[in-house]
């Protein structure tokens, strides 16, 4: 157990990361991610209101599902990555922001939004990830016809009659679900799930290497305040209407970016041989002059291979790009490489 | 006679006349979780008691291995490259670091025996 965002967190279970993370790719692991923040939204037109602090498209978001925007600062600087549901038939959003975020998030848009929409944070509402190949055949079995679901749907329904928001989304690279539910429901929900043969649980440990495989940003590592949108290479998070309307914030200075190009951008990278190159590590071209810096790096169980994510010099970025980097005191040869690094798997809608 | 003494970090030395084997205990993988790099030292380095020898790096983290006595590297354990789990599935059998030949043995007599460390694990 570890401290992480002032809770008490599993990195692994007895089995280890390993095979947890291989588990999770071919069958079903169970995560409990209830650190997350969770809130309501509500306001004469909520999704209107929040769009002062994201670029996301909000007010086109279709009921039954859920989007992921980019919280900002003034300054375009990422404050944090979230989810915003719209639920069939409720004028309230639903919001899952990250953990060590949450007062902060909380705090920001209570303000930025003070007077057009009203926040209420969830405090006792809990959250359960189930991922992997196995999730929609597992979690038919409790909640009949919620394999129907496609990526990014969400629904309000009764797992084992248990009253639950179920999206088919998560932060791993597979298909799979995340669910909301009361706080008092979750241990008898997830040793439910826990029984079913093909569950395993899985600790922060896995959930770190299973979604640097498949690419996506951990907030505070791989994104942050001095880090944009065109830069983290996450330009899909700002809607088309939006850069039409340029009503978010930093737009100009974002679209600007856009248009120029930004002077560094986040990459993939693979490091030759076995040893992992680790956050923090400095990346260097073939001249040996420091090009930027590794945000996520570790070992990619699904590639047996080490894996890493950072920011380069924009002239960097191309895919193939030979780079160097440090790794105490010693040069080991790496390349830009396309994300994800293991296909997603998601079940989208044909 | 080989004997074997451990360090309060966790590294273990067998000592067979002046010949001293190197690795880690079963506590500290159990500690680190799957290994899945080591970085050996290169032969015939010349390593004092508490210099950083070896890293290994789990899923997790990096982290340093040190000499628990003072010698040169003889031999490492090349098929830890191939196959670092072996250093989770051994410890302190086939997933040893390093050979090294001995410069002070008296230096083996200051680390703790096998009871010893025993009951500096139960204690952490």
């Amino acid at each position: 157990m570890v401290p992480f965002a002032g809770y008490d967190m599993p990195v692994q279970y007895p089995s280890g990361i390993i095979k947890e993370h291989l588990h999770t790719r071919e069958k079903a692991g169970l995560f409990d991610v209830s650190h997350m923040g969770q809130a309501f939204l509500s306001g004469a037109d909520p999704a209107r209101a929040l769009e002062r602090v994201t670029p996301a498209d909000l007010a086109g978001l279709k009921q039954g599902m859920q989007r992921y925007g980019l919280l900002l600062n003034d300054q375009g600087g990422i404050k944090d990555d979230f989810m915003t549901t719209r639920l069939e038939g409720e004028p309230a959003l639903f919001l899952v922001v990250n953990a060590s975020m949450k007062e902060s998030d909380f705090a920001y848009i209570g303000e930025r939004l003070k007077g057009v929409a009203t926040l209420a944070p969830q405090p006792d509402r809990a959250l359960l990830a189930l991922q992997g190949p196995a999730a929609g055949a597992v979690l038919s079995r409790h909640a009949p016809g919620i394999d129907g679901l496609t990526f990014m749907q969400v629904v309000r329904t009764g797992i084992a009659g248990i009253p639950a928001i179920v999206g088919r989304t998560g932060y791993t690279g597979e298909d799979g679900f995340e669910i909301s539910i009361a706080a008092k429901d979750a241990e008898v929900l997830a040793r439910r799930l826990l029984r079913e043969a093909e569950v395993m649980p899985i600790g922060l440990g896995a959930r770190d290497s299973l979604r640097l495989e498949a690419g996506l940003c951990l907030y505070g590592h791989d994104i942050d305040e001095t880090t944009d949108p065109v830069e983290a290479n996450l330009v899909w998070a700002i809607g088309k209407r939006r850069k039409l309307e340029k009503d978010f914030p930093a737009a100009d200075k974002i679209m600007q970016a856009l248009h120029c190009g930004a002077a560094r951008k986040r990459v993939g990278i693979r490091p030759d041989g076995k040893a992992p190159v680790r956050d923090g590590a400095e990346i260097l071209n073939k001249d040996g002059r420091v090009i930027g810096r590794i945000t996520s790096g570790g070992y990619g169980p699904s590639l047996n291979a080490p894996i890493a994510m950072g920011y380069v010099e924009a002239p960097y970025a191309g895919d193939g790009t030979e780079l160097g980097l440090s790794v105490r005191g010693k040069i080991v040869p790496a390349r830009v490489a396309p994300m994800p690094f293991v296909a997603h798997r998601y079940k989208r809608a044909i | 006679m080989s004997e074997t003494r451990f360090t309060d970090q966790h590294e273990w030395v067998r000592i067979d006349g002046d010949e001293g084997t190197v690795g880690i205990t079963k506590y500290a993988t159990e500690q680190l979780g799957d290994v899945v790099y080591v970085e050996l030292p290169s032969v015939g380095k010349s390593l004092a008691k508490g210099a950083e020898a070896a890293v290994v790096e789990s899923v997790k983290a990096a982290s340093e291995v040190y000499a628990p006595i003072g010698g040169a590297v003889t031999t490492v354990n090349e098929a830890l490259n191939a196959d670092p789990a072996t250093v989770n599935a051994s410890p302190e059998g086939d997933g040893w670091f390093f050979k090294m030949k001995i410069a002070d043995a008296s230096e083996a007599t200051k680390l703790m025996t096998a009871a010893a460390y025993a009951d500096y694990v139960k204690g952490l």
